[in-house]
């Protein structure tokens, strides 16, 4: 299957067949994963560099672990230390990085947007680790991997997304992924947590979580950012608890052999009960395992395709 | 300022447009001293026949445009603009007259500064300029300026620039004493606390990208709250650029009860809307932001049916620091004087307004409310004139703006309709040679 994209920025303009050729690939990199021998060559003597603009652990990691899997030699930029709190604007950075000349870049970044910008100005393969509240697109193929295991198929599979929407990345992946793989996307959530028009996304939306999680397949929960009270986005971390968090009880509604996700790091007891996050259901240490299984197959296939573009990206 | 052209001469051969006069002939114009001596069909043929004649080639002859929203970097950021550099970008896009915005650094908040640009604009600038003074102290929107002296120093108007005044008993104070001044107070009305950090329309798209989103009630609000203050104050009150079809509804029916209210539309409003931001062009990054495909059409309705008054460029020179950055990290605004009237004759070609209104609320309703010999064509006027031909086609490239920020949201747009040649004062300050 051949990606015609010299990026990935978002899930956003990906469609069905080339979703499944990277979760195939991604299928292969889990047993990569798994052996003794957990290193391919196949990026020798490439460059990645994990510029991360906000900090973060996971997402992070497991980039690096991806890239080092595959043979690439791997460079992390914390930029919070560095030019940028000087004043150096992104695209200062960016032509930085571009004396370097990487073949990959893998960028986080706080505001909606920054990887479209830097993907301009570099020339090389730029993935997004997640831009504000626009697209974290390699978290929602890893939780398709991590679906498909558990599903067989996504088509068809109804999928809860419950939380804080309206600030999340993941969400926007997610949603837009499932739909394009023929899911039924759900959302529960306060209004205040909900973004404007979201039905227009393909989604159908619901403030009772019990009838939200009615016959779900799925259950994806999403972290509360706790300075979300002091917003007025939410009056408290019990009222919260006590309407969005999946508990037992609520996840009585949901079908028998529904799974419970998070995108991690979870806050245990605000979105999710501890009994639920350590039960049998939960399936989210399988995610982090599929992260870098899904980060390979991604850098793998961008550094493949990069012949295939000049500088330009055209 | 040009010094005024001292021999007289005739523009012959042009189709006159004036909304003062409802003037729509074909015809000449006399200008003699900086005025206009005489206008009309007859003209030509009572011309001296040694008088220099100027051949408009059938093209259209109207009033100099007036725009009443423009922002300069002098003094403070002249990297981005100057009054000598943004006074080019009028002259070629046929403004004669522009009112400058306060927003510079420092704020123009106080007599010498107000001198200043006048100063300024008389050593180095092409057209007439007319200085805005702050309201209050560095926009601060706490402590009012000294609106009376500033207006005797020349002062066009009152406006609290980009930012605006959230506490109700501080406006309806500054427009209580403006209102002994008979002066036209002139607000953005986009409440900060709704705006929050959003940073383009909310709805649909501002979901897909993920960007925070300004709901049309920051705007609403303001508009409602001001007309009710201007009506508690009996004050002159213009909303300086409006986006939505609900402040329209509150500035009709304010209209309506005879209030003294007037609005304003930008270019970009009217031509463009949220879709054109596509994946972060920053350049559409705006305030009040573009708005939906529906709001957008019912300001073009608003400007036909008379409750819009206005249309301004908002010129707003930004540079690489401003604007290259993420979506949400950049500056608002975009320049528009050179393709302001381009971009307005696009609504002439649809049919969505007639040639006339658009140069009345292009040049003389600005011009009156602002209290200027200008938007006229009218006998013993100032001879502030533009030629321009409303169907030469062209394409607009950035690096061709005379502006000294290239920031255009109008970059690579197919236009019909230029500006041949502009006069201010009689003296011809640009001629585009084809």
């Amino acid at each position: 299957m051949d990606f015609p994209h010299r990026h990935l920025l978002g899930i956003a303009g990906l469609n069905h067949l080339e979703i499944t050729a990277l979760l195939d690939k991604a299928e292969e990199a889990v047993k990569v994963s798994q052996q003794t021998e957990k290193k391919k060559a196949v990026l020798k003597g490439r460059t990645q560099i994990n510029l991360f603009f906000e900090a973060s652990t996971r997402t992070q990691s497991s980039f690096e672990l991806a890239g080092k899997r595959l043979g690439a030699d791997v460079m992390n930029m914390a930029v919070k230390n560095s030019a940028v709190s000087k004043g150096e604007t992104l695209l200062d950075t960016a032509l930085t990085l571009n004396a370097m000349h990487p073949d990959i870049l893998v960028v986080r970044h706080a505001a909606a947007g920054a990887p479209q910008l830097l993907a301009r100005k570099v020339g090389c393969a730029v993935i997004n680790a997640g831009d504000g509240a626009h697209e974290h697109p390699t978290q929602a193929l890893l939780d398709a991997l991590t679906i498909r295991r558990h599903k067989g198929s996504i088509q068809n599979l109804v999928v809860a997304i419950c939380g804080d929407i309206l600030h999340s990345r993941v969400a926007r992946s997610n949603i837009i992924l499932l739909n394009a793989m023929g899911a039924e996307v759900r959302l529960i959530a306060p209004s205040t947590l909900l973004p404007a028009d979201v039905e227009a996304l393909g989604v159908k939306v619901f403030r009772d979580m019990r009838k939200g999680l009615d016959g779900t397949d799925v259950v994806m929960m999403l972290r509360l950012q706790l300075e979300r009270m002091s917003g007025a986005f939410v009056p408290s971390v019990r009222e919260y608890f006590h309407f969005y968090g999946l508990d037992e009880d609520k996840l009585q509604n949901a079908s028998e052999d529904a799974i419970v996700m998070h995108p991690g790091p979870m806050n245990r007891g605000v979105e999710i009960d501890s009994s639920v996050a350590d039960s049998g259901r939960s399936v989210i240490r399988e995610q982090v395992e599929m992260g870098v299984a899904v980060r390979m197959a991604v850098i793998e296939t961008l550094a493949e395709n990069a012949c295939k573009f000049n500088d330009k990206g055209e | 300022m040009p010094e005024k052209q001292q021999t007289p001469f005739a523009l012959t051969n042009c189709h006159l447009i004036d909304p003062t006069t409802n003037l729509d002939e074909m015809g000449a114009i006399l200008i003699e001293d900086g005025k206009i001596k005489a206008v009309g069909r007859e003209v030509a043929a009572n011309l001296p026949s040694d008088i220099l004649r100027i051949d408009g080639g059938g093209k259209i002859a109207a009033p100099g445009l007036v725009d009443m929203h423009v922002t300069t970097g002098e003094p403070g950021a002249e990297h981005r603009e100057t009054l000598k550099s943004v006074s080019r970008a009028a002259a070629a896009g046929g403004v004669t007259s522009i009112a400058t915005m306060p927003d510079t650094d420092p704020v123009i908040d106080d007599i010498a500064l107000v001198d200043f640009i006048k100063r300024r604009a008389r050593d180095t600038a092409k057209v007439h300029v007319h200085p805005y003074a702050a309201m209050t102290r560095g926009l601060s929107g706490k402590e009012m300026t000294e609106i009376g002296l500033m207006l005797e120093a020349g002062a066009v108007a009152l406006t609290n620039g980009r930012k605006a005044i959230t506490n109700a008993q501080i406006m309806r104070r500054v427009m209580m004493y403006a209102r002994d001044f008979d002066a036209l107070v002139v607000h953005h009305p986009e409440d900060p606390d709704l705006v929050g950090n959003g940073v383009m329309n909310l709805g649909e798209t501002s979901t897909r990208l993920g960007l925070p989103g300004i709901p049309a009630e920051a705007e609403t609000i303001m508009v409602a709250r001001d007309i009710r203050l201007a009506q508690l104050t009996g004050c002159r009150y213009h909303a300086s650029q409006i986006s939505c079809a609900e402040s329209l509804d509150i500035i009709r029916r304010a209209k309506e009860k005879g209030f003294d209210v007037t609005c304003g539309v930008s270019i970009n409003h009217l031509t463009l809307n949220e879709n054109d931001i596509g994946l972060y062009r920053t350049f559409y990054k705006m305030s009040p932001p573009l708005r939906s495909e529906d709001e957008r059409l019912a300001m073009i309705e608003g400007v036909a049916d008379g409750t819009i008054d206005v249309i301004v460029s908002a010129h707003d020179p930004q540079d690489v620091d401003t604007k290259r950055h993420p979506f949400a990290e950049c500056a608002d605004g975009a320049v528009g004087l050179e393709t302001f009237l381009a971009a307005g004759l696009r609504m002439v070609h649809s049919e969505q307004l007639t040639i006339s209104q658009l140069i009345n609320a292009m040049s003389s309703t600005p011009a009156s409310l602002l209290g200027l010999d200008a938007g006229s064509l009218k006998v013993g006027s100032a001879a502030d004139i533009i030629l321009f031909d409303a169907d030469y086609p062209w394409l607009v490239d950035r690096e061709d703006l005379s502006s000294r920020s290239k920031n255009t949201a109008f970059h690579q747009a197919r236009f019909s309709g230029k500006v041949l040649q502009t006069y201010v004062a009689g003296q011809q300050v640009h001629h585009y040679s084809q």
